[in-house]
């Protein structure tokens, strides 16, 4: 009998350690994930007028075809579908619903384009679907209440501008500032941080010209400018018209301070073509690392994006800022995934991209990290200011944040 | 005094721009009667040969000429691959073949060469024009090619038969062919001819706009809009409208108020209509008459 009872009562402590044990084990999955896979969505501008970011696509391809090589994500192999919306709103919904619908991701990860994500925002947000780390800089990312399941991942374009007039307003209160603007969302929103961050001296800025990215020579309007007599120049420009800025400044022999936009702040996509003699001197603020300055050759984190290259994306063109932007976003959307565990619920995914401490990715600037919380959906805040310098930018400065 | 000035002289030179592809979109449609809406990634396409064989290591004005060449035999290539079968098909079907040219030629460039800007160099220099500010070395080269462009051109048509004939093949096909001009040879000259001149323009505006597979979109559409002011029989028109486009463009962005920066592209538009609904044959182009 009291054999019986003890063998009873280890039975149901058994039956009791089993079921915690189950309950600490369980798997909880939303569509799109199983015990073997995680499927992830994107959405890409390959062909059409942007199509030169389609690479930011192919490198988050190649980064998660390495995380798969290397044995996947708790045992879950990725599988990466992307789309082309050749940069066309239209077409990006249509890609959303078909990768929501029909291929039933968990997810759509980095699509490109302000255009495009203001287009999917509400259909992600009705369908509860993770609309993460978008690729573009505007600010209306970061609105958790609003859009809880929308969240940008680089610094906004507002905050950005509000770094370049907090540097003005330090180092040259004095300043008369002609702006160049692409006249778009992007070009705007920069233009409000700029009048923002100059708040109550926002009359510092004595010219303002927009530009139409169907104009094929912004000539025109850097005579105008330069004719306000202003002594700062801010270029908020896409890289074909920032190259033919700098080179047309030079021609007229203009020299004002000249401020870039990190956008276009790529030495092998906008500075060198645009010549390296005409761009001495020009400052632009950045978070990342420049994968053709030779500075980073011996860092760590370089050596492991150069190695991936090396490995999985052997065309890559290391001078394009594309290819290290997808490198750092394809890494953090690893790391949500890894924190979420077995839990790979959709809410659980936003709740883990909501709770990032203090995350570098391989190709941030030293110093910058990713953080965010419930109610803040910005991960990048904080970026350098820069000076071009021979071949390549030097970073000077604390790290400001936006803020 | 010195905005207007300045203005009147960037439209000078942005309107060298137009007037180039303007004289290639004539030329084309002096050959076979439409618009040909892939010229611009013709010339683009051929601008990025001649940047390849100058990586390659051959002198600028090598490249220069191969280019011209290669481009005059792929204009006449095209033709007789591509435009020759669709010569008796409706004008729909030879638009959607502009059209696929277009999306062709642009896809493989970026395939080729990929989508980044590239630097291209210029053979006149980039320094201040005599001591203008507004006004670069290139600028005025470029101005210059056109001029001497459009010479050749109108001694051409003018005083060579080959000219001759190949005017007679376009504005009375029939007749031509009674006197034993053969048309079809006449059209493939035209497009190698377009191709060749469209390349003078690539080469001559990458390094304003630098090169990139996107470089022309936007510049053949104010090349039309040239051509059709000019008239687009007429390659002198062609030159004198795209210097017009230009700086009607720049001055109606400075100084009517409303129009500003977001409607400069609909003055290059508004321009077209005009012109077609008050002088259909444009400034200088010859009205076609056609007997009914």
């Amino acid at each position: 009998m009291t054999l019986s009872k003890r063998r009873l009562l280890i039975a149901a402590i058994a039956v009791g350690l089993t079921s915690t044990c189950n309950a600490l084990a369980q798997k909880k999955y939303d569509t799109g994930a199983t015990d073997t896979e995680i499927k992830i969505g994107n959405i890409m501008p390959y062909s059409g007028p942007a199509s030169a970011y389609g690479v930011i696509g192919k490198t988050e391809a190649a980064y998660f075809n390495k995380i798969n090589a290397e044995g996947g994500i708790n045992g879950r192999k990725i599988k990466f579908i992307s789309y082309d919306d050749s940069y066309s709103p239209p077409k990006a919904v249509e890609q959303a619903r078909k990768l929501v619908e029909s291929d039933e991701v968990l997810l759509i990860f980095n699509p490109l384009g302000t255009p495009s994500n203001t287009a999917i925002q509400k259909y992600m947000n009705a369908k509860k679907v993770p609309q993460l780390f978008v690729a573009t800089g505007a600010t209306k990312w970061d609105e958790p209440k609003q859009f809880p399941w929308t969240m940008g991942w680089q610094p906004s374009y507002q905050g950005e501008a509000r770094i370049y007039a907090k540097y003005l307003l330090k180092t040259k209160p004095d300043a008369k500032i002609a702006v160049l603007y692409q006249n778009d969302d992007f070009g705007k929103d920069y233009l409000k941080g700029l009048k923002d961050g100059l708040g109550a001296k926002s009359s510092m800025i004595i010219a303002e010209e927009g530009y139409e990215t169907s104009e094929p020579s912004i000539d025109g309007h850097i005579v105008k400018l330069k004719a306000s007599g202003a002594d700062v120049f801010i270029s908020i420009t896409t890289p074909k018209f920032a190259a033919q800025a700098i080179k047309k400044l030079a021609e007229m022999n203009w020299t004002p301070l000249h401020i870039l936009t990190n956008v276009s702040a790529s030495v092998g996509g906008v500075i060198k073509p645009a010549g390296f003699e005409n761009s001495q001197g020009i400052l632009s603020a950045a978070y990342a690392k420049d994968g053709a300055d030779p500075q980073w050759n011996n860092d760590p984190g370089m050596k492991k994006f150069f190695d991936f290259l090396a490995k999985y994306y052997p065309d890559a063109n290391k001078l394009d800022g594309s290819v290290v932007y997808g490198y750092g976003a394809a890494q953090t959307m690893v790391k949500v995934l890894q924190m979420c565990g077995d839990d790979l619920t959709r809410a659980n995914v936003m709740k883990q991209a909501a709770s990032l401490k203090d995350f570098t990715p391989d190709t941030l600037l030293p110093g910058i990290s990713i953080n965010t919380s419930p109610t803040d959906f910005a991960p990048i805040k904080q970026l350098q200011m820069m000076r071009f310098k021979g071949e390549k930018w030097e970073l000077f400065g604390d790290i400001i944040s936006s803020e | 005094m010195d905005l207007l000035l300045n203005q009147i002289l960037a439209g000078i030179s942005t309107g060298a721009i137009y007037a180039c592809m303007a004289l290639a979109v004539v030329m084309i449609y002096q050959a076979i009667d439409h618009l040909n809406f892939a010229q611009g990634e013709m010339a683009m396409f051929s601008t990025f040969i001649s940047w390849q064989l100058m990586q390659w290591g051959l002198p600028y004005w090598v490249a220069f000429a191969i280019t011209l060449v290669l481009s005059f035999i792929g204009g006449i290539v095209i033709e007789r691959l591509l435009f020759k079968p669709l010569a008796k098909a409706p004008i729909l079907t030879n638009v959607a073949g502009f059209i696929a040219l277009f999306a062709i030629l642009n896809s493989s460039a970026g395939l080729i060469w990929d989508f980044t800007i590239k630097e291209y160099p210029t053979p006149f220099g980039s320094s201040p024009f005599l001591g203008s500010q507004l006004i670069s070395t290139h600028q005025a080269g470029m101005i210059g090619v056109t001029v001497l462009l459009l010479i050749a051109l109108y001694v051409f048509f003018r005083y060579t038969r080959i000219g001759l004939a190949m005017r007679a093949a376009a504005s009375v096909p029939e007749s031509a062919r009674l006197v034993g001009i053969n048309t079809s040879w006449m059209i493939a000259l035209g497009w190698g001819m377009a191709a060749a001149i469209g390349s003078i323009a690539g080469m001559l505006i990458a390094p304003v706009v630098f090169l990139e597979p996107n470089m022309m979109v936007s510049i053949l559409l104010y090349g039309f809009a040239a051509a059709v002011l000019g008239g687009l029989t007429s390659p002198f028109g062609a030159v004198i409208g795209g210097f017009l486009v230009g700086i009607i463009e720049n001055l109606a962005g400075t100084y009517i108020p409303g129009v500003g920066n977001e409607l400069k592209l609909p003055i290059a538009l508004a321009l077209i209509i005009t012109v077609l609904v008050i002088k259909p044959a444009g400034l200088f182009g010859r009205p076609v008459v056609k007997r009914v």
